[in-house]
């Protein structure tokens, strides 16, 4: 059934400062929306729950890239646009930069944010994995002053997340040490435009002496969260590049993952390609000689 | 504050300019800025497909990025400037988009149209000369269910080969 716009509330404050305050007033009757891009299909179709919103689309307190010497600050308003044409992202983060490239068509990049996407908390979210793979950090903030945590600890179960009652995401944090690493990311959809992800996987490898001595895999739609693939990690780390790595990656993959049947794909399907995508990224690593 | 707490059902006085003209309408704020342009200002050009910002054929331009109005709150357009398809031609002259798309065979139902030659707009204004590949991700976003895309892809091309100013 559509929905009766008479029966919602939007506001738009001026500031920070004052979506927060309204925010804290009362905590967790307000639904921030920023570009609207999965709020407004909720809201057309009349299954948006929160009738009461605040519009934070127009704070400029959201919307800088901030460049520090250890790391990137991206604004939580920050949209897919300004990612992918952000020099400093494009150079040292190619993977959010193509992250936001494969979201939506070029209309929907140009509302839709970083923090939405965080915020909306799909497993299916793009930029996701590849935040757990660059190891982010989220700054979240409300009136009475701002906290900073790891972002691989945000999603604590199906579409909950740590973001209290009365915060908002403010920013997220990126570390620059990042030379020396080598990084892929893919995802399977069905088309390459404007397509919800079957399963996406975000990679990062540090290797000296055809020895792996760093690994980071995460993946998205494999699970009721976006997961660091942390035993797989586990188990990689420390290996020679060798003709059984694939399969002993496969292996403990095929046992930390939770994939689902739903209306994009099957749980059978999608265990295949995060290992065909898996072998795919260890097959490109060099001295790799292997079949996947 | 734009809005302080009004009750609810309460429509508020939203300014903008579209197509280069001042308006004020009076809208819910959080009416579709679709439903604002078709039925407050009667812009009919702009198209509703899907209303879920998969299609494509809400599009037009907001202070010159290329969005989904279907997907728009009527209070964040506020204060902002917005081009529809009707602001295109000018007097009785197409755009030279416009004229590309007759020439080309780039429409057949039309539904697809409006946005289709919005997000052309968005696309040569960004890459004046876009390739090909350029072309296809810069309409990703807008589908079109008749032509089978080729004749609008040829409709930009020609236009990217014989610039705006034609």
């Amino acid at each position: 059934m559509r929905a009766n716009p008479t029966e919602y509330e939007l506001v738009a404050p001026g500031t920070l400062q004052e979506a927060l305050a309204l925010h804290a007033s009362e905590p967790g009757s307000w639904l921030p929306i920023a570009g609207g891009t999965d709020l407004m299909v909720l809201y057309a179709a009349g299954r948006l729950q929160s009738r009461k919103l605040i519009s934070i689309a127009a704070l400029r307190e959201l919307r800088n890239i901030e460049v520090a010497s250890a790391e990137v600050r991206v604004g939580a308003g920050c949209t897919y646009t300004d990612l992918r044409q952000h020099p400093v992202i494009t150079k040292e983060f190619p993977l959010l930069a193509r992250a936001a490239a494969w979201t939506g068509g070029i209309a929907n990049q140009n509302r839709g944010t970083l923090g939405g996407n965080i915020a909306n908390a799909s497993p299916a979210g793009d930029s996701l994995p590849v935040l757990l793979a660059y190891d982010a950090d989220l700054i979240l903030v409300s009136a009475s002053g701002e906290r900073r945590i790891p972002y691989r600890t945000f999603h604590t179960g199906y579409k909950k997340t740590l973001l209290a009652p009365d915060e908002l995401i403010h920013s997220i944090c990126m570390p620059r040490n990042l030379s020396g690493y080598k990084c892929y990311a893919r995802k399977v959809g069905a088309r390459n435009a404007q397509a919800i992800s079957k399963v996406f996987l975000a990679a990062m490898v540090r290797i000296s002496n055809a020895t792996i001595k760093d690994i980071r895999l995460a993946a998205g739609s494999v699970g009721p969260v976006p997961i660091r693939l942390a035993g797989t990690e586990r188990a990689l780390a420390g290996q020679p590049i060798n003709d059984s790595l694939l399969e002993l990656a496969g292996k403990v993959m095929a046992e930390e993952i939770q994939p689902i049947d739903d209306i994009r794909s099957t749980a059978g399907y999608r265990t295949v390609v995060l290992r065909n995508l898996l072998g795919e990224f260890l097959q490109s690593l060099p001295g790799a000689r292997f079949a996947s | 504050m734009l809005n302080p707490r009004l009750p609810d059902g309460t429509r508020l006085e939203i300014s903008l300019t579209v197509n280069g003209a001042a308006r004020t309408i009076h809208a819910y704020p959080m009416t579709r800025l679709l439903d604002v342009l078709r039925e407050e200002l009667n812009l009919t050009g702009t198209k509703e497909g899907c209303g879920e910002g998969e299609c494509g054929s809400c599009s037009i331009l907001m202070d010159g990025f290329l969005v989904n109005s279907c997907l728009i709150p009527a209070l964040q357009a506020n204060g902002t400037s917005i081009v529809t398809i009707e602001g295109l031609a000018n007097d009785n002259r197409l755009h030279p988009l416009q004229k590309a798309f007759l020439e080309c065979g780039a429409a057949q139902c039309g539904i697809c149209t409006p946005g289709m030659i919005l997000a052309a707009l968005h696309l040569l204004d960004k890459i004046p000369q876009p390739s090909l590949d350029e072309i296809r991700e810069g309409l990703s976003g807008n589908l079109c269910r008749c032509t089978g895309y080729f004749q609008i892809f040829e409709a930009v091309a020609k236009l990217s080969r014989n610039g705006v100013a034609d």
